[in-house]
């Protein structure tokens, strides 16, 4: 699960991580209101405008502002809430900003060089343990970083058994070829940033950039927090911070339905029961000639009412020109699979595109005999390989 | 031959009142399953399925010589659940459960470190040595006795290959679900070099998906240490970067666990690499050097 901005780092402050202080707001009049209240609490003479968006390269797409007075944060403010924003992460429909952090500004000049740096914590899947990646160089694209010059990106691996040790927090400072008083101040930045990681079982923090400020302050400028979703049940505070409006509608509906359906930009809409079995009738539809328009799971009990449930999901989406039904029955009994299409088909009334319906395991004769019979366009296969046959047909239609 | 499990393994079936173990269990039994009976912390003494029901694992030890372990208990109590097997000395402990927190997976990695358990899980369909022992909650009629050993992440998907390999007129030595999740106790590679020091395996089917590098890494080994054929198939080689499909390992993280990227290294790896999921079967038989059925 992911959160804005404004949210992870409320949770980093929480732990004791410094951060670039802010306050949210919905319309340009409460944006001017919190950088009165900010410049009150923080003393900032500027302030930055950001928009609260579940994606990243904010600032690429116009998304983040420097306003030096407060009519200017009127003006700022008022540019990006409700603006459609694209990033390099929302593709090309972009996504709407329905809020700004309003946020103090943080590179005012000091006796120091200002210096920005990268920090991410994530669980390294080689190893089965949680990594602090780092690096110099701070507020970049890090993959780009990773492909151009490796050598400045840091890995500190932790033992599991006795959690994160000051020496490793000293050994990331040094690198960082941080000394003085910013050097104790990175050692506890890293140490609260792993425990509130540890503590909220987030599954990944992004920190860029990580800022070292001019009078030798370390603080978290931008957060980026995602949630171990199997964890969130003993998180409840976290995971009502979920905004559902920054998420596919269609997926929301089905998760709300206990589907896992996930929205792709393809013709062909599958339903199968398995997550591997899904990805790989996906790729079936690729190689017959199509594209993927969704991964469904419907999970171990593929009866009437889910079946319909996820036809309706699926039919939302008007890119759908045929539907790919892939069912292995191991446990679940076939013929009850395909009574339960039959009976799905009739409850919703006319379905305006083929319907390719593969069943195979028990009972998969009597199924087949049961769709065959049935008078609906449905058109049945056992075999996988009919299947895909059957797909590739009826898009050359 | 086989490898994990065979008529002789001593089952215990962790969670075994409830609904899930209760349902599963009776199929294993049906199956043949020598499964000696079931753990319930506070119900040991009573009988379940006419088999005894034990308050831990150590009594299972104990009483009735337990030496594998399926593990049905919900995602909360299930690290602890394999972590107590892991402590009454139980050899192979198979985790269906689906969902636990990785947190919890980190601390039961760390545990098992260094003892003599092997994780096969979680988030897994289980372990099947066809006409011998089912520890797991895949269909047992789809396989059949042979000699072909079965690696893979996803359940249905293994179903489909077993149903494929009967279909081409061979059969399945043992078939290893080793799960989606992002941290997992036996690895693609243990599986195979499993399978390679089976005499009753011919050949091996891997199948994988997007995510992570077991895949890669058992490839690297395969290259080294070839004796068999090897069949695989990677899932998900049309899903988008950076969305979980499904299985909480199934996800892009970069270049280098796509589809294609991990497709090509086992294809360079001397495996033989199908692009559909509907020939792994015929493929299998064609290495093999078998004629179709």
């Amino acid at each position: 699960m992911n959160i804005h901005e404004y949210q992870g780092k409320s949770i980093l402050k929480s732990f004791g991580v410094a951060i670039q202080e802010g306050i949210v707001a919905d319309t340009p009049e409460q944006a001017v209101a919190a950088a009165k209240e900010l410049t009150a609490q923080t003393g900032t003479s500027w302030w930055v405008v950001k928009a609260q968006i579940h994606a990243g390269g904010r600032g690429k797409g116009g998304g983040v502002k420097l306003a030096k007075s407060l009519d200017d944060v009127h003006e700022k403010a008022s540019a990006i809430i409700g603006m459609q924003l694209v990033t390099p992460q929302t593709g090309p429909q972009g996504k709407k900003v329905n809020k700004v952090l309003v946020a103090q500004d943080v590179y005012y000049p000091g006796p120091s060089k200002t210096a920005e740096f990268y920090m991410s914590v994530l669980m390294n899947r080689q190893t089965g343990r949680n990594i602090i990646m780092y690096s110099t160089e701070g507020g970049m694209d890090i993959e780009e970083v990773a492909a151009k010059t490796p050598h400045l990106i840091f890995k500190e691996e932790i033992d599991p058994a006795v959690g994160l040790q000051p020496f490793q927090t000293r050994k990331i400072a040094f690198n960082l070829g941080l000394s003085g008083n910013a050097f104790k101040e990175m050692t506890r930045f890293v140490a609260s940033l792993y425990k509130a990681y540890d503590t909220i079982d987030a599954s990944m923090f992004e920190i860029n950039p990580v800022l070292k400020t001019s009078d030798d302050k370390v603080i978290a400028v931008d957060a980026k927090v995602n949630f171990d979703e199997n964890a969130l049940y003993r998180h409840p505070d976290y995971a009502a911070m979920r905004d559902i409006t920054e998420e596919d509608p269609t997926e929301v509906e089905a998760g709300e339905h206990n589907l896992n359906y996930v929205k792709l930009d393809g013709n062909v809409g599958c339903m199968v029961n398995g997550a591997g079995l899904a990805m790989a009738t996906m790729d079936i539809i690729k190689l017959a000639g199509g594209d993927p328009a969704n991964f469904l799971d419907v999970g171990g009990t593929a009866n009437a009412a889910r079946v319909e449930q996820a036809f309706r999901i699926i039919l939302k989406d008007l890119n759908v020109k045929a539907i790919l039904v892939n069912i292995f029955g191991g446990i679940v009994r076939c013929d009850r699979v395909a009574q339960g299409i039959v009976d799905a088909y009739k409850s919703i009334g006319e379905i305006p595109v083929p319907i390719i319906v593969r069943l195979q395991g028990t009972n998969a004769q009597e199924a087949k005999k049961i769709i065959d019979e049935s008078g609906l366009k449905v058109f049945s296969a056992i075999q996988l390989k009919e299947a895909a046959d059957l797909v590739a047909q009826v898009l050359k239609k | 031959m086989s490898v994990l499990v065979n008529k002789d393994s001593k089952i215990v079936v962790q969670g075994f009142t409830g609904n899930e173990g209760t349902f599963h269990a009776t199929q294993m039994i049906e199956y043949g399953t020598n499964v000696i009976g079931g753990v319930t912390p506070g119900k040991g003494g009573t009988t379940h399925l006419d088999k005894p029901v034990f308050n831990t694992v150590a009594d299972a030890v104990k009483h009735a010589g337990a030496n594998v372990s399926i593990i049905f208990v919900p995602p909360s109590f299930a690290a602890d659940a394999i972590m107590e097997a892991a402590e009454a000395g139980i050899g192979l402990v198979v985790c269906i459960t689906e969902g636990i927190p990785t947190k919890d997976m980190i601390t039961v990695k760390e545990y098992l470190r260094g003892k003599n358990t092997r994780l096969v899980g979680p988030n897994c369909p289980g372990v099947i040595t066809p006409e011998e022992a089912k520890v797991g909650i895949m269909p047992g009629f789809v396989f059949k006795k042979g000699t072909i050993g079965i690696v893979s992440k996803s359940g249905t998907l293994t179903y489909e290959a077993a149903d494929q390999v009967v279909k081409a007129g061979m059969g399945i030595s043992t078939a290893i679900g080793i799960g989606g999740d992002p941290i997992i106790g036996t690895t693609t590679l243990e599986a195979v070099q499993l399978f390679m020091n089976d005499p009753a395996t011919e050949g091996i089917i891997m199948i994988g998906e997007i995510g992570g590098s077991l895949e890669a890494e058992a490839a690297r080994w395969i290259k080294e240490n070839n004796r068999k054929p090897v069949v695989g198939f990677i899932a998900g080689q049309t899903a988008p970067p950076g969305r979980r499909m499904g299985h909480a390992g199934a996800i892009i993280g970069g270049a280098e666990d796509t589809a294609a990227a991990k497709m090509k290294i086992m294809a360079e790896c001397g495996i033989t690499v199908v692009d559909s999921p509907a020939v792994i079967g015929q493929t299998m038989a064609k290495v093999l050097g078998k004629v179709m059925a």
